[in-house]
């Protein structure tokens, strides 16, 4: 039969790309998950990772920083991209990129550098091990909240705001009856790109907290560092878990906001 | 149904950007309970007039006083006015029921609660969920929508759009209610059905309605009050038939409905001439005061030729159902006449009752430009252009030295700085599309057909307003060069001419 060319075979890299990254990686995590150090399988990690109240220290530590950074983030960020998106207070977007501008320095680097201003102000992974975790991922994720919130608040709609006032809502009632449900798309995404990057971080509470502080991401590289490639990759079966759960959780809002990401 | 009562006052409200004036220190008392219509061309002010009352923008000046008390400066929660706004502007994230229940839910209302000990007390609380299900019942029944309270509104029509943010409004038994521009996205057959339904609203709630739109028809179909806009100033108020029958300038005729336009002359008491013939006519001006003449097209009276006061050519025809549309030229003037009786392509008679004649007095028949500045090179600063000028116009007899200084006699004068008043007639000036820079040049902001020539306002970029009169047709918007001969322009000295001596 002759050959002919259809649409679909434009697919093709997507489908290598996906299986090889993204689909392969998987199920080698899962392989190793339930196999022991032959190959055989087994759920020896599994119940390793369960028998260890430690292990799951680590996952509510990683939970709880997640969550508290996430909060910390919104609180700072949602009122910068409101006036950074307020043509009263920002005539031109220079300073938006004042706060997107550390995103353009390398990672290590930064972090490195946080390390040591954090030191010279006094708070170091000696003394202060969670706080000195705790600003270093509030100084990170902020610009990825900010930037989608900002780009919500670019479209808040000004006569829905007038409307509300209209109606008899004073500025707080405004706030939350008009300016907050319209910037909601930007609130999903902002949680999105905050939650579960801060859950698998690795370097920031390595290097802040001088390894004082194990998150999921320390754990898991502690793991393979030292061989325990089935320990490790059950914990990275666990952060799966906990992505699916949490995706789960804003799909709904997700759906809304979708092409909102950023 | 209206009362004499005065609900909103306007008193020498203005709003500038920079500038700018977009409302241009206007006074206006709207009565309880009526309908009244700000009309006029886009840009004329009456959306910033509106959201001023509305408490949106703050005016620069003056003051608005609703039921006698100033609410000039009051947030526009605190108003017991509610808005339709021009693009409905409802809440996407609740659903009918909850939109119209949005004002109720926020509202808290006096009640007297029995304390323990008998005592009556009265507080401040919100409305009962019951309470609200009823009120938001009854304004989804005003506007025809009772069936659509769950719906989701990105799920209505435009139209069905409109009704909630009406209802949403109406709910909180306003004392105005504002209405920007409501039925500008809605079609021509919704339109017509809004309109009647929305006077029917009116008549029903009592409720003073102040109503924004440019469209003429709608005005004149809903209103009991119009008030005629224009550059931010008004130009008349009046109910629909004053407004029609006896506008007030040339603008408000041209504005309101087709009408034709003439220059005229009193020739004797209650005689007006124009066409070239003397017609009778109900308004009073003083012989010899020239005036602007406004004729409807369906008050010229057509006839058999010579049976008329004037005869002309009809030079097209157009049957429009119900009656004929002609064109006539009477010599170099165009007349449009609306008659339910058909004659041929050809000669005419014409003639106009006096009560159909509209007589106005004249206005801005001059340019007049104070405080012009003379520069080095003695050309004048106008309009961000320089303009050529003759000085000998100060004083008798002389003339411009080499030097640039005037002389007469003995006497040198350097009029540098000084400040001149320029006086250009209309017809002295020539309108070109080629724009350069450091000359004068604007945009036309109006073009008004006076049967055989055009009546165009060039407003320049700092605002100054140049009225000329031609024989072309020009666009509005346009960017056009204006020039003016130097011999045509008159001149006067502000202050002495012995204080520029030297």
């Amino acid at each position: 039969m002759k050959f002919r060319f259809q649409r679909k075979y434009f697919s093709i890299p997507y489908v290598i790309f996906l299986s090889l990254f993204v689909l392969v990686p998987i199920l080698l995590i899962i392989f190793y998950a339930f196999t022991d150090a032959n190959g055989q399988p087994s759920i020896a990690a599994g119940a390793k990772f369960f028998s260890d109240v430690s292990n799951l220290n680590v996952i509510l530590v990683s939970l709880f920083l997640a969550v508290q950074t996430t909060i910390i983030c919104l609180i700072i960020g949602y009122p910068i991209a409101y006036f950074l998106a307020n043509k009263n207070y920002n005539k031109n977007a220079v300073l938006i990129m004042l706060f997107i501008m550390p995103m353009w320095i390398n990672f290590v680097l930064r972090t490195t550098a946080t390390r040591d201003i954090l030191f010279a102000i006094g708070i170091n992974g000696g003394n202060l091990p969670y706080l000195a975790t705790s600003i270093g991922m509030v100084y990170n994720y902020l610009p990825f909240v900010i930037l989608p919130l900002y780009t919500t608040m670019l479209k808040l709609d000004r006569s829905q705001i007038e409307a509300a006032a209209d109606l008899g809502a004073n500025p707080f009632q405004v706030f939350i009856h008009s300016i907050f449900p319209q910037s909601l798309p930007g609130v999903i995404s902002a949680i999105t790109m905050t939650l579960v990057p801060v859950m698998s971080s690795y370097v920031i509470s390595d290097a802040l907290s001088e390894g004082n502080i194990t998150l999921i991401g320390n754990f898991i590289y502690i793991n393979f560092a030292n061989n325990q490639w089935n320990n490790g990759s059950f914990m990275a079966f666990v952060l799966l878990i906990l992505v699916i759960f949490s995706m789960f959780l804003t799909k709904d809002k997700a759906e809304e906001s979708r092409g909102n990401l950023w | 149904m209206a009362s004499e009562e005065v609900i909103i006052s306007l008193n020498n409200v203005e709003k500038s950007f920079g500038d700018f004036f977009a409302v241009d220190h206007i006074s206006l008392d709207i009565k309880k309970g009526q309908f009244v219509t700000i009309l006029g061309p886009s840009g004329c002010g009456k959306t910033t007039t509106l959201r001023m009352i509305g408490g949106f923008e703050l005016p620069t000046g003056g003051t608005i006083l609703l039921n006698n008390s100033d609410i000039t400066k009051l947030p526009p929660y605190k108003r017991p006015i509610n808005t339709v706004f021009q693009r409905y502007a409802l809440f996407p994230h609740l659903n009918v029921f909850d939109n119209v229940a949005f004002g109720l839910k926020l509202k808290k209302v006096p009640v007297v609660v029995t304390k323990a000990n008998g005592e009556k007390v009265t507080k401040m609380k919100h409305y009962k969920m019951e309470q609200i299900t009823e009120m938001v019942k009854k304004a989804l029944k005003i506007v025809g929508l009772e069936e659509l309270e769950d719906r989701d509104i990105s799920t209505l029509s435009g139209g069905q759009q409109q009704r909630v943010a009406i209802a949403r409004c109406i709910v909180n038994t306003p004392e105005i209610l504002l209405l920007d521009e409501p039925l500008g996205a809605l079609d021509l057959k919704m339109r017509k059905d809004m309109q009647i339904e929305l006077k029917e609203m009116h008549k029903k709630l009592g409720i003073t309605f102040i109503y924004v739109t440019h469209d003429q028809e709608e005005a004149l179909t809903m209103s009991d009050v119009i008030v005629v806009m224009n550059h931010g100033v008004i130009q008349q108020v009046g109910t629909p038939e004053e407004i029609y029958n006896e506008p007030a300038n040339a603008f408000v005729a041209d504005f309101i409905g087709e009408s034709n336009i003439y220059n005229a002359v009193m020739t004797k008491k209650k005689v007006v001439r124009f066409l070239g013939a003397e017609f009778k006519c109900v308004d009073d001006f003083a012989v010899d005061e020239r005036v602007d003449v406004v004729v409807r097209p369906e008050d010229v009276i057509l006839g058999k030729p010579k049976k008329g006061k004037v005869d002309g050519q009809i030079v097209s025809k157009v049957f429009k159902g119900v009656h004929y549309e002609y064109v006539i030229m009477i010599g170099k003037n165009e007349l449009i006449a609306k008659s339910t009786e058909n004659f041929a392509e050809g000669p005419v008679s014409i003639d106009v009752k006096p009560d159909g004649i509209h007589i106005m007095a004249k206005e801005n028949l001059q340019n007049i430009f104070t405080n012009c500045e003379v520069l080095k090179n003695n050309n004048v600063e106008l309009a961000d252009g320089e303009l050529e000028i003759d000085l000998t116009q100060l004083v008798k007899g002389s003339k411009v030295d080499e030097d640039g200084y005037l002389v007469a006699g003995n006497k040198k004068y350097d009029l540098t700085g000084a400040k001149l008043t320029l006086e250009i007639p209309l017809d002295k000036i020539d309108i070109y599309d080629d724009t350069e820079s450091g000359q004068i040049s604007g945009e036309i902001v109006s073009s008004l057909y006076i049967g055989d020539h055009y009546r165009i306002i060039v407003r320049s970029e700092d605002d100054e307003e140049f009225i000329v009169v031609t024989d072309y047709e020009n666009n509005l918007g346009d960017q056009v060069r204006l020039d003016i001969k130097k011999e045509d322009i008159k001149i006067r000295l502000k202050g002495d001419i012995e204080d520029y001596e030297i």
